[in-house]
């Protein structure tokens, strides 16, 4: 075995293990922390498969946008120091026997298929390759959807803005109508 | 970086999805169901990569994926959070048994 494939698997041994322990941790805050290193652990997986565009999308995107989002919004809400309650011990055994079962069939498929890798010239990733053929009409160019989700982009953050905007008259009566 | 097979990556991509999927089903929490729906959709964008670089080398279309999805997620995170934020104005919990209204 050689050396990249043992940097693979301590890769993959990372980000599994941290993506567990970021489902069953009780305390969230340090859920959110186990979920920060094994997306960082995800980064690290583009940086072995010599992806180094989409590692530093990931680490900006994940890592310093979603992630303190998510740790701002546990600061808003929550006690971060509580521990949340259990989950009922018939909800975990069943959830967890159908997600054993079925990464266990779709395991056994993907063991038997046969792909058809590809034997011609090697893959390599240049950024401008990316530039030209995301704002290329024409060769299968991806400019209608760069459109569109800068259009999506947009509508999302004028959404968040007016979703989570204080209204100062129902402010003050909306927590006595509640539950 | 041939002798680790596709289909190893595969398998590290489906494990992952699975312990997103096992997050969203135990957990009540809004804020680490958002969570489990992150590691999710991240197994996917590794599938993309994966497939793009070991089958379809001349082609770029698996990177430009997992471009959008990446995009995608960051917008689907903020709005989850501000809709999260004016539950727990309007309810003081965020857990998702007490959001009830619109069930009955």
């Amino acid at each position: 075995m050689s050396a990249a494939a043992i940097f693979f698997y301590l890769i993959a041994a990372f980000i599994l293990g941290t993506g567990i322990l970021a489902v069953t941790t009780r305390k969230i805050f340090r859920a959110s922390i186990w979920l920060l290193f094994s997306l960082i652990g995800i980064a690290a997986l583009y940086f072995w498969l010599k992806l180094e565009f989409l590692a530093a999308v990931q680490i900006i995107v994940y890592v310093g946008g979603i992630v303190v989002l998510i740790i701002f919004s546990i600061f808003l809400t929550i006690k971060s120091g509580d521990e949340m309650q259990k989950p009922l011990l018939v909800r975990s055994i069943f959830s967890a026997l159908s997600v054993i079962f079925g990464a266990a069939f779709i395991m056994k498929l993907l063991h038997k298929y046969p792909f058809k890798l590809n034997t011609g010239k090697p893959f390599e990733l240049k950024v401008s390759d990316i530039g030209t053929q995301m704002l290329d009409t024409k060769n299968f160019g991806y400019l209608l959807p760069f459109e569109l989700i800068s259009m999506l982009l947009l509508a999302a953050m004028i959404g968040c803005i007016v979703i989570a905007i204080k209204h100062k008259e129902t402010a003050n009566n909306l927590p006595n109508q509640s539950i | 970086m041939n002798e680790v097979p596709l289909t190893h990556i595969l398998f590290l991509s489906t494990a992952l999805f699975f312990i997103g999927a096992y997050g969203l089903f135990t957990r009540r929490n809004m804020i680490t169901m958002l969570m489990a729906i992150e590691l999710m959709l991240n197994s996917v964008n590794i599938n993309f990569v994966a497939f793009n670089k070991y089958l379809y080398a001349d082609k770029l279309d698996g990177i430009f994926f997992s471009i959008f999805i990446i995009t995608i997620a960051a917008a689907e995170a903020a709005v989850a959070i501000a809709i999260i934020i004016n539950l727990y104005r309007s309810h003081h919990s965020i857990d998702v048994e007490d959001a009830t209204e619109l069930k009955y």
